[in-house]
């Protein structure tokens, strides 16, 4: 069933560069959808019942080639622009078209939106859009009962349901009774409102995800101006496809406000006062760690050379920087990952910032390379956006399996430092921290990114232009011996970095390599002594990084035995991109009265300075890990303390509810009586989730 | 000087030096170490005597080389280098040479850095066309780890991993770069400074990449591979000296010439008569096709060396990829003004909270 060849590596199944020919519409021509916004009496314009609500979880899923992840993408930048708070979670085959209606072809997107600040795309969807049987069986599973499912029922046929296994139809034999099921005949509807198109039928059928979109727009007062404009734009040279799509995307609209099984409407407030003021928009990991490498060169006054070979789900970041060439960005596409790096590395002996981009297997790839700009002592960002893996794995999703081999995973001793984002709209500042580190110190630099943060998207400040750190770094200029001689190899006290002489300036001229060469001179060495003391050097020059220290955010009173600041006996310690379900977990367990702490790292090497003292401060010390515990390890090593795991490798992130049923499993077991009622940990315990 | 005035119009980007230098200005400080005897010598004599005439500031020079005993090269010249990894160095020169089109950037690599591990970044290199000036050091042996058979030694050859004889057939290095797209493609021998430094010359003077083969002899491990070519009593009839606009003749009294078979359009080599001499093949390295040049890379007996072609095969001129990439980056800030970062971050959906 999936495919053996990496080319089917991909995103989604319905690619905006190809557009499907679309749809027109019931050209009913009526009201423009979203004028009417709702008053928040319990009545809308339509006079029908209008509920509100604090938060959304909504899930659509269908066919790879349905257009699920378009879908969810409008939505969601309607949603941002609304003013909610919001988390994404893609979740798409790696195939780009897997086949039709299986469960291995479906592709969906789910996203949580709120009136208050949230962390994560919500454990469990309220809302489940099924464009198929196939997307109804794959997702029915996390849908909790209750909850509303609006499924397309011209795709029910007796054949689409024996191809997933379905024995009777579950619309009509009860299996669905727990829930709140809307059928609606979506593809019928489409086709219908596009009839005056003089689209063929089978290409107004396509349209039928916008019609699906202007349905869930009306049932939650989405506006709707800026998917018309979008829609508009990314047809434009064929504005047939356009007018189909924008009628159909009113059509379902339309159709949720005059009929019947649609009696309610659901209002979720703008998200105020989570947001500090500022101007907002909404971003995914891989557009801000792009707009990130971008923003380091500006502030380092470096040009960007990036190298990089395709693979997911990294490519979307050569993509990106492919288009911003008038900031002087050069991308280079290289004939495999080795080249990459290899083409980013002799670029940064240039005095570019040379970058490159990749995920696990390119990792593997690069090592050697990587241990070159080691022993070189040259600025270079490594970018790994972890999938789920070995080898080809799963490639389109999530995992943070690369933790050891980023630290270790070179020949020799090769420290190089890590940083780690938290957060998709942190993958901007990590992509800084990272160009700040290579700079300063004359290192390669690793980026852990994953493809949950790589793909997920959530409403991200603008910085002002003066909050960009300064990374100017000076070239070496000027010979630097009192013979008036150039030794590359000569250190700053401080730092422990070299001089960077870059070609082109005079009397500097010098030779590095990746052989072991004399500290100072640079000239090669094979002096025992000499190489002892390169390797303590390199080493500590990398232990040398200035990080910041971890900061712990625990509230409970201090009790005399908790950690330095405050008084819970269990701390939660996370890197990356778990922070989001982490801290939903730590809220829930918190509202029941659990007393535990938070930290996550974001330096993963060298730790931050005061890791050791907050370690020691705590009892226990729990590790989420979408690994098999690779943080924990290195903790253990390191600190000496009993750091426990908590893994999951399924190549998708943690859940909330599960994370706070584990942490009240350990509040319980811990032998603490404050905390021991700490099990009340239902969703709506903790205000997010 | 200026940019028109430079006897190298392919080097017009790299600034010029501002006084005349001599060979000495491009030895380094380091005790050069190879073998007594070995070929690598020769060539980097030959190297530092022609770099001066270049005229080019030695500090806009850049040496990047791979591993092997040829690759330690850049360690003995006075101007910027990077002794990288086994085979990546025209991965790592491209990306120098594509970011700072001011640079003159030469890649020193040897016959198992180049054709074995390297291979791959060796034909990306000569489709893609960087200005890049890629001198291979063909031994026919790897060298460095003590005498394995190479992609370029000859079938049968015993070494120390091949004791009854190696099975795979060589690269013929020169069909391979014709094959990777290569506008530029010249084979020159250690032994023959004036030879070598002409084709270096050319090379030089070529924009965009350059393929140099130079037969290196390696005295330790595959000595006199390549007698033929350089013995007084052999060398007139195994090498053919070719120049461009010139009948292809060779041997004693230029007896023998290079003939097109009008049936299959192949090359063969055959005595020259007065009835033949007005067919015998003019070189032209300038010839659109690369069929002709591709035609006389295979004259040469893989054992013997005979009819081994000397000189410039090809020269053509090729859009070049540095050039190009700066051109897009310049066309880019013409069509849409050079990028303001705080206009890309905002980006067109936004919303404020006050
Ligand atoms: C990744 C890697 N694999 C293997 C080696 C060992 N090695 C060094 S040089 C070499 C072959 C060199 O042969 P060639 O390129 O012909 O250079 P020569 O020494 O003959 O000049 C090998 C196999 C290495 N240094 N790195
Ligand atoms: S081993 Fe051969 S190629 Fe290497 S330095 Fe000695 S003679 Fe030269
Ligand atoms: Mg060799």
């Amino acid at each position: 069933m999936t495919s053996q060849v990496d080319v089917a590596e991909s995103t989604e199944g319905e690619p905006l560069s190809e557009p499907s020919p679309g749809a027109g519409m019931l050209g009913s021509g009526g009201d423009r959808p979203g004028s009417d916004r709702p008053g928040r009496d319990g009545q809308r314009g339509d006079g029908k019942r209008v509920t509100k609500l604090d938060r959304v979880v909504i899930r659509f899923a269908g066919d790879s080639g349905d257009g699920m992840q378009l879908t969810g993408d409008r939505f969601t930048t309607e949603t941002a622009g609304f003013g909610n708070d919001l988390s994404t979670l893609p979740n798409f085959p790696a195939e780009i078209r897997a086949p039709a209606g299986t469960l291995p072809g479906v592709s969906s997107f789910q996203l949580h939106f709120a009136d208050h600040d949230i962390l994560t795309p919500g454990d469990a969807p309220h809302v489940l859009v099924a464009m198929n049987p196939a997307a109804l069986k794959a997702n029915l599973g996390d849908v909790p009962r209750g909850a509303e499912i609006i499924v397309n029922t011209d795709e029910f046929t007796k054949r689409a349901l024996a191809k997933v296994g379905y024995a009777a139809d579950p619309l009509g034999d009860g299996a669905l009774d727990a829930y709140s099921v809307h059928p609606v005949p979506l593809t019928t509807l489409t086709v219908e409102a596009l009839k005056d198109s003089g689209l063929a039928r089978k290409d107004a059928e396509r349209a039928k995800n916008m019609f699906a979109l202007g349905l869930l727009s009306w049932m939650y007062h989405r506006p709707t101006e800026g998917t018309e404009r979008f829609l508009r734009v990314k047809f434009a040279n064929k504005p047939d496809i356009a007018e189909a799509n924008v009628t159909a995307f009113r059509a379902g609209w339309n159709y949720g406000e005059t009929t019947e099984d649609f009696a309610v409407s659901y209002e979720v407030a703008p998200a105020t006062a989570a947001f500090p003021a500022g101007r907002y928009r909404n971003i995914s990991g891989n557009l801000a760690l792009a707009y990130g490498l971008v923003a380091a060169s500006q502030q380092s006054g470096l040009p960007l050379f990036l190298g990089s070979y395709p693979i997911t789900p990294a490519s979307d970041i050569l993509h990106e920087l492919s288009k911003h060439k008038n900031f002087g960005v050069r991308t280079f596409q290289a004939e495999d990952e080795i080249a990459g790096i290899g083409a980013a590395l002799g670029a940064a002996f240039g005095g570019s910032l040379g970058v490159t981009t990749t995920s696990g297997p390119g990792v593997a790839l690069k090592s050697e390379t990587i241990g070159l700009a080691v022993s070189l002592e040259l600025p270079l960002l490594v970018i790994d956006i972890q999938r789920g893996g070995p080898s080809t794995g799963l490639p389109t999703k999530t995992e943070q399996a690369d933790l050891l081999q980023a630290m270790y995973g070179r020949n020799g001793e090769a420290p190089v430092p890590i940083v780690a984002p938290a957060t998709a709209a942190e993958c901007f500042t990590a992509a800084l921290e990272a160009a700040r580190i290579a700079l300063t110190y004359r290192t390669p630099v690793f980026l852990l990114s994953d493809g949950y943060l790589a793909n997920g998207s959530e409403p991200w400040r603008i910085p002002e232009p003066q909050e960009l750190p300064d990374l100017r770094v000076p070239f070496a200029t000027e010979p630097n011996r009192p013979d008036g001689s150039f030794w590359p190899y000569l250190r700053d006290p401080e730092t422990l970095a070299r001089p960077w002489a870059v070609p082109g300036t005079p009397g500097l001229e010098h030779r590095v390599g990746g052989i072991e060469k004399q500290d100072g001179s640079g000239n090669i060495s094979y002096d025992p002594a000499n190489h002892d003391h390169m390797v303590r050097i390199r080493q500590a020059k990398v232990d040398g990084i200035t990080v910041p220290d971890l900061t712990v955010d625990d509230p409970s009173p201090a009790s005399g035995r908790g950690g330095p600041t405050g008084g819970a006996g269990l701390l939660v310690l996370g890197w990356g991109s778990t922070y989001g379900p982490i801290a939903a977990a730590v809220r829930r367990v918190r509202a029941a009265g659990g007393r535990v702490a938070q930290a996550h790292l974001r330096h993963l090497n060298p730790f931050p300075a005061n890791l050791g003292e907050v370690l020691a401060g705590y009892d226990r010390v729990l590790v989420p890990e979408m690994n098999l515990g690779q943080l924990a390890h290195l903790l253990r090593a390191k600190y000496l303390v009993d750091a426990e795991s908590f893994t999951q490798v399924t190549g998708l992130p943690f859940k909330a509810e599960q994370l706070a049923d584990a942490l009240t499993a350990h509040l319980r077991t811990a032998d603490d009586t404050d905390t021991a009622d700490a099990v009340d940990t239902t969703p709506e315990a903790g205000r997010d989730r | 000087m200026t940019a028109e005035t430079h006897a190298f119009p392919s080097l017009s980007l790299v600034p010029k030096a501002a006084a005349p230098q001599s060979m000495k200005d491009f030895k380094s400080d380091q005790e050069v170490r190879w073998c007594p005897g070995c070929g690598d010598y020769a060539i980097l004599a030959a190297v530092q005597s022609f770099l001066p005439e270049l005229g080019l500031a030695r500090e806009n020079i850049v040496f990047v080389s791979g591993i092997g005993c040829s690759s330690r090269f850049p360690y003995y010249l006075n101007t910027y280098g990077m002794h990288s990894i086994h085979g990546r160095a025209p991965a790592i020169a491209t990306g120098l040479a594509a970011s700072r089109p001011d640079l003159s950037v030469w890649v020193v690599t040897g016959d198992g850095d180049a054709l074995s591990i390297g291979g791959n970044h060796l034909i990306h290199a000569l489709r893609r066309n960087v200005n890049l000036k890629i001198l291979l050091f063909n031994n026919r042996i790897y060298g460095l780890t003590k005498g394995q058979y190479s992609p370029t030694s000859e079938v049968g050859k015993i070494t120390k991993s091949t004791p009854m004889g190696s099975l795979d057939a060589p690269f013929n290095p020169l069909s391979l770069a014709l094959g990777a797209e290569a506008g530029f493609v010249a084979r020159t021998i250690d032994s023959d400074r004036k030879h070598l430094q002409s084709v270096l010359r050319a090379a030089a003077e070529h924009q965009g990449t350059a393929l140099v083969e130079i037969y290196q002899n390696c005295n330790i491990f595959n000595d006199g591979a390549f007698d033929a070519l350089k013995e007084p009593a052999t060398r007139d009839d195994a090498l053919i000296r070719l120049e461009h606009g010139q009948p292809i003749r060779f041997g004693a009294g230029n007896g023998q010439g290079v003939f097109r078979d009008p049936a299959t359009g192949d090359l063969a080599v055959a005595e020259v008569t007065a009835d033949n001499a007005d067919r015998v093949l003019v070189h032209d390295a300038h010839a659109a096709g690369p069929t002709t040049a591709f035609a006389l890379t295979r004259l040469a007996a893989q054992d013997t060396l005979h009819n081994t072609p000397i000189g410039v095969l090809r020269s053509v001129q090729r859009p070049v990829y540095d050039i190009q990439m700066q051109t897009q980056l310049d066309q880019a800030v013409a069509q849409r003004g050079p990028g303001d970062l705080a206009t890309l971050l905002t980006g067109s959906d936004t919303w404020s909270v006050d």
